[in-house]
């Protein structure tokens, strides 16, 4: 079979790409090796580690499962997206804050799906984090100080230190 | 962990995904959420020629009123059936267990017609829609039909689908009154697939007696399973917990090829399907009660 090129159009985290694909890379690939965005880390490659986990839609999607042909026309958000301006998000900040991370490798699938948690519950009980979190593998931490990261965070965003803002109001 | 080369199709409707899946021939498959077939293409166990994709149509995707209970289109992702009020409100039973299905980023893209088509013996919603009594309605080069759900599971990933046929739809009875439903399963952990999985169905009579008992297993046999002596030994009991050893008992005796690995002996497959059995239809009757 010869290869054959798809023209597709990705945003992501807010920029255009216009790209030619061939049908069988995955969205985990294109944006690593053809957009630069390495912060989406290859774990498994099967589904089952979460390590790749981007938001489509909105919604966090396994990256290694998604062709990147598939999110033709399709909002992708990554890790990358989550900072503004130099500043970290509020859960990229509890994380370093709650020493929510090791060796790092697992961080960004565990920041998107808290983030997809945070935006529809902004307060989670720790049962509600330990249940979005059961498809995300992390070999160093033992999960603990993650999840006191992603409470703080959530605190945080409920109670933005002098502002006045109402919770929930930061969106991608 | 890359796929092979393969042609890709995303169809923008359910007629023209038909006819590219009757034009690109044997070595075809259709693509829904692709939480298993994207798996096992990344490690090279399935090598389609050609995906055709049905992600692109909306047509697909819905939860609607059906004969007291309710009609879904295939491409309903497992995320949007735990938020459906409709399917909280008519059959609940299909909610509880979508939320065993994988993860949460694996159900914002896995669909019920991926995973029923696939037919996977250790998956939730094939064993739920066998214990409903669901019907399937296929779509092919020659038309529609229809199929029962206890007519479709053949084997291990063995369906009645023929080849160029695709799942469409999947319609699903109202419960009688006074009906109670629960899922259950054990598995090691959560999201993992299930050791063992019970959906229950439990029917009252105005007097409180069993009306009519459904099971259905998942994890335990080639096949979903519905054990259907362990059913109508049930009807017109008291629901007590005679009741439920005896079905325990009776499921437990029905299932003849549990698997066995490393996760579980078939001994211990065939214990926990019957303690498993014995608090989902006490779980439902209780429910069932409370409907009354």
């Amino acid at each position: 079979m010869e290869d054959e090129f798809i023209p597709v159009r990705i945003s992501v985290n807010g920029v255009t790409h216009r790209l030619f694909l061939e049908a069988r890379r995955s969205l985990l690939d294109v944006l690593r090796d053809d957009m630069g965005l390495t912060g989406t880390n290859a774990g498994c490659e099967h589904g089952s580690c979460g390590a790749c986990t981007v938001l489509l839609d909105g919604k966090s999607v396994r990256a290694c499962l998604l062709l990147a042909v598939q999110a033709n026309n399709h909002e992708v958000m990554t890790v990358e997206g989550l900072a503004r301006g130099g500043e970290m998000h509020p859960l990229q900040q509890a994380f370093w804050e709650k020493q929510g991370l090791q060796c790092g490798f697992c961080t960004p699938g565990f920041l998107m799906t808290a983030y997809e948690l945070l935006q529809h519950n902004p307060d989670p009980s720790e049962e509600d984090i330990r249940s979005a979190l059961s498809g995300n593998t992390c070999r160093c931490t033992g999960y603990q100080h993650i999840v006191e990261a992603i409470r703080s965070a959530a605190q945080a965003t409920r109670q933005p230190a002098g502002a006045t803002a109402p919770a929930g109001t930061r969106t991608q | 962990m890359k796929p092979p080369r393969f042609r890709y199709f995303p169809a923008r409707d359910i007629d023209e995904a038909v006819q590219l899946l009757a034009a690109q021939g044997e070595g075809a498959r259709v693509l829904a959420g692709g939480q298993s077939l994207m798996p096992l293409m990344n490690m090279r166990l399935a090598r389609p020629s050609a995906l055709i994709d049905l992600n692109e149509i909306g047509a697909l995707a819905y939860v609607r009123p059906w004969d007291g209970g309710l009609a879904l289109g295939a491409m309903t992702r497992d995320a949007d059936l735990e938020q459906a009020a409709l399917a909280a409100a008519r059959l609940p039973l299909l909610v509880e267990a979508a939320r065993h299905v994988g993860h949460p980023a694996i159900r914002n893209r896995s669909t019920i017609g991926g995973s029923i088509a696939h037919a996977d013996p250790a998956a939730e919603l094939p064993a739920v829609i066998l214990a409903l009594d669901a019907e399937l309605e296929a779509r092919g080069a020659s038309g529609s039909r229809v199929l029962a759900a206890r007519d479709f599971f053949q084997g291990p990933f063995q369906t009645g689908l023929e080849p160029g046929e695709i799942l469409t739809e999947v319609r699903i009875p109202g419960l009688p009154p006074r009906s109670g439903s629960a899922f259950l399963e054990f598995a090691r952990r959560e999201g993992d697939y299930a050791l063992v999985g019970v959906a229950a169905v439990v029917a009252l009579d105005e007097d409180g007696t069993i009306a009519s008992a459904r099971l259905g297993l998942c994890s335990v046999s080639q096949t979903p399973a519905r054990p259907i002596a362990a059913e109508s030994l049930l009807a017109g009991k008291r629901p007590d917990s005679d009741a439920w050893n005896a079905a325990a008992e009776a499921v437990m005796v029905s299932l003849h090829d549990l698997p066995s690995d490393i996760h579980g002996s078939a001994d211990y497959r065939r214990h926990l399907a019957g303690v498993m059995t014995r608090r989902a239809l006490a779980l439902a009757a209780g429910r069932a009660e409370r409907n009354s």
